[in-house]
């Protein structure tokens, strides 16, 4: 009698795994990643490059700290790296990127069990640490080009208060203004949400909710409803951020549910709030959220019977 | 209408155009005295007695149950016990065969004039669900038409798995049997009108059965979409009729039966010859297998007579039924049984090794029956009965759509077989 294995069915499997998913997320952040550099300069490359591998070697590190297996070829460190030098201004300091990293990968993801387990957007919480303790630098933004000029004086962001001259519609969406490095191009961001929408890695429910409650309430509170969307963080958030599938609801009903509280929570801030941008804010806030939705969004099988709920 | 969610696979009916061959007699048999769902059968012969095919050698008085009848003449020269797939242990009968295949004078074509004696004649015959379900056919037929009447009899010509072409060959080489079994079920069950229903990947066959039932208004030919899993019998039903069969509910009591198109046909053979279920056609492939064929095999033969016959050669895995829901065979010493459709031969077996869940919902997409396997797992994981039951894990008729699916390769359908074990006790 010969060896023979024997295994529980099914016996094959199909040929998506984790790495092929995150590595289209990866070519999806492409476009966004080469504008950041025709718009800032090789020093916001530097700075995508830099936050990438310092996630990889947190990843490794931390894992290896903890005694589990090593997971970075999984990609998804990579992933957090580039979104995270997305949300980052051109010039911010390096060792400040890397403690974004480094809250990132470490305290966000892996000290609650690693991908899957989280119950943030590690990147967006690196954001928002680096953003409370270094307001300053991650709030100093450079105008575009001004590597050729040498021009460092500063331009506040499209969403601030304090600007003298809105940028136009075409500034906003070919991403020619101040901003986060990889935030300002409503173009690359575009193309590369729509190719993981068609490529069936994301699905679009979010996106759409997000950025149409937006404009509605934009709409509705006499704001300019295409300039909500193209500007700040709405594009890469409601593509990139809010599409993350460990902090997000897994069903289509929670992920509208979830695009609409993103929408909503950031046109208060925008609207109501001190803080010029709360995409950030809006996508965390819902994060926290994401286990109710998901309670109160479960699917229901086909022919069951509903039961009694007994208490306890 | 929702359409239900499935997979999409690649359909690899490598033998769809095989005339179906005969394997050549084997020099002995061991015969199951459980083959379908149900009770075992006690052997009705002793070691040393002569039998002769289609002679009724093992039957049980059990409600749920069906007699097993001898594939060849020869002689009784074992009963054992055999180690079945599920772990637990069955009679097994060994004969030598003496190679002239004489036939049993209880082969005589039963007399059928109304339900019960129709019934009664497909108990006799030994039919179960020859798609792989092996449910016995005579309980199915004798459904109370006062409290669950029946109006739609399906035929399932789905064979959504893999490889499999075992019903197709039916539906090509024996059309009129197929059709004759409807009919001959719709004439003594007083049911009014068949659907029957064939994948779309199956356009050969599907213009075949509508040519020949085209003068038949009460038959109707169904072509469904070639999606997995079509074949299932709760997806078949929403597919052909557009009702759901309710948790814990038999068709019938939706007003449908679903039968099988091999059953159907055998039933249709039986009535007029009175041979009762002692062969099986089975699709051999894999790409272990030199030689894929279609072939028709007495019961009881030991399954490395198959493989050799298919030119099998260095393989690691063997699987009893498709690649999605077959069974792995650990002893090619086995015999066929009466629910097997393929033996399926493959060389490199080994599955990838899982890796955290990053909860991408693909699983839940794919569940043809909308259940959430990945909220499933957790519960199963952390022991959670209560929520295993709210989550319906009782409802998964392990398809294996959401193993298939996961991209970190997570061993979902298995945990809900495991959990519908632990829900139950």
């Amino acid at each position: 009698m010969q060896n023979l294995i024997v295994s529980a069915s099914p016996h094959q499997r199909s040929e998506m795994t984790t790495q092929k998913i995150m590595l289209r997320v990866i070519i999806a952040l492409m476009p966004a990643v080469v504008a950041s550099g025709i718009i800032f300069g090789v020093r916001a490359i530097l700075l995508i490059l830099l936050c990438a591998s310092s996630c990889v070697v947190f990843e490794y590190l931390s894992r290896k700290l903890m005694r589990r297996s090593n997971t970075i070829y999984d990609l998804s460190a990579v992933v957090t790296g580039i979104l995270l030098a997305m949300n980052l201004p051109p010039t911010l300091p390096f060792w400040m990127a890397i403690i974004g990293s480094f809250v990132s990968i470490v305290i966000v993801k892996q000290l609650f069990g690693g991908l899957g387990q989280n119950f943030a957007n590690p990147a967006i919480v690196g954001r928002i640490v680096l953003m409370l303790s270094f307001t300053t630098q991650m709030t100093t933004w450079v105008k575009p080009f001004w590597y050729k000029t040498a021009d460092l004086t500063t331009s506040p962001t499209p969403l601030s208060s304090s600007i003298e001259k809105l940028p136009s519609y075409l500034d906003l969406f070919l991403g020619t203004t101040g901003g986060c490095l990889g935030e300002t191009c409503a173009l690359a961001l575009l193309i590369g949400g729509l190719y993981l929408a068609f490529t069936g890695i994301i699905s679009l429910s979010t996106p759409v909710s997000f950025l149409g409650t937006l404009a509605l309430l934009s709409l509705i509170g006499g704001a300019d409803p295409l300039y909500q969307i193209l500007s700040g963080g709405a594009m890469i958030g409601a593509f990139f951020m809010a599409t993350d599938y460990a902090t997000t609801p897994v069903t289509n009903k929670g992920k509208i549910i979830f695009g609409i509280g993103c929408g909503t929570i950031t046109f208060l801030i925008r609207q109501f709030g001190s803080y010029p941008e709360g995409v950030s804010f809006s996508i965390l806030l819902m994060n926290i959220l994401t286990p109710y939705i998901d309670m109160l969004t479960k699917t229901k099988p086909l022919g069951a019977k509903k039961e009694a709920r007994k208490n306890g | 209408m929702k359409r239900l969610n499935g997979i999409h696979l690649r359909h690899l009916k490598n033998t769809q155009d095989m005339k179906t061959v005969k394997l050549p007699l084997p020099d002995r048999v061991t015969i199951l005295m459980s083959q379908n769902m149900g009770a075992e059968c006690s052997p009705l012969v002793a070691i040393g007695e002569k039998v002769t095919v289609g002679q009724k050698i093992g039957d049980s008085s059990a409600f749920m149950s069906a007699p097993v009848h001898s594939s060849v003449s020869g002689t009784v020269v074992a009963i054992k016990e055999h180690l079945l797939a599920n772990g637990g242990t069955c009679q097994a009968l060994v004969i030598e065969a003496d190679g002239k295949q004489t036939v049993s004078a209880e082969v005589v074509p039963p007399v059928i004039n109304d339900k019960e004696s129709l019934v009664a004649a497909v108990r006799q015959s030994g039919a179960c669900g020859l798609g792989g379900a092996g449910f016995p056919t005579h309980i199915k037929l004798n459904f109370d038409e006062k409290t669950t009447p029946i109006d739609t009899l399906i035929i399932n010509g789905a064979e959504c798995e893999p490889y499999i072409t075992a019903d197709y060959r039916e539906l090509m080489e024996n059309p009129a049997d197929v059709i004759g079994g409807a009919r001959m079920l719709m004439n003594f069950l007083k049911i009014p009108k068949t659907k029957i229903c064939i994948e779309s990947n199956k356009p050969a066959a599907i213009e075949k059965l509508k040519k020949m039932t085209s003068s038949i208004p009460e038959i109707e030919i169904v072509p469904l979409p070639s999606k997995y899993p079509q074949g299932a019998e709760k997806v078949i039903i929403y597919s052909a009729t557009g009702r759901i069969v309710k948790e814990g509910e038999l068709p019938s009591a939706q007003g449908v039966i679903v039968m099988n198109v091999s059953t159907t046909a055998f039933i249709f053979r039986y009535s007029k010859t009175g041979m009762p279920l002692v062969s099986k056609r089975l699709t051999v492939d894999g790409d272990a297998v030199k030689k894929p064929c279609s072939v028709e095999v007495p019961i009881g033969t030991p399954i490395s007579e198959v493989l050799s016959f298919a030119k099998a050669q260095d393989y690691e895995k063997i699987l009893a039924g498709g690649p999605m829901m077959g069974l792995c065979i650990y002893d090619t010493s086995a015999p066929i049984v009466k629910t097997n459709n393929a033996i399926l031969a493959f060389k490199k077996a080994k599955l990838p090794s899982s890796t955290a869940c990053i909860r991408c919902g693909r699983c839940i997409k794919a569940c043809p029956l909308d259940l959430m396997p990945e909220a499933l797992e957790k519960a199963f994981d952390r022991r959670d009965l209560a929520a295993l039951k709210e989550l319906k894990v009782q409802l998964c008729m392990n398809c294996g759509c959401c193993t298939y699916v996961c991209p970190a390769k997570r061993p979902l359908a298995e945990k809900n077989q495991l959990a519908k074990l632990e829900v139950r006790n």
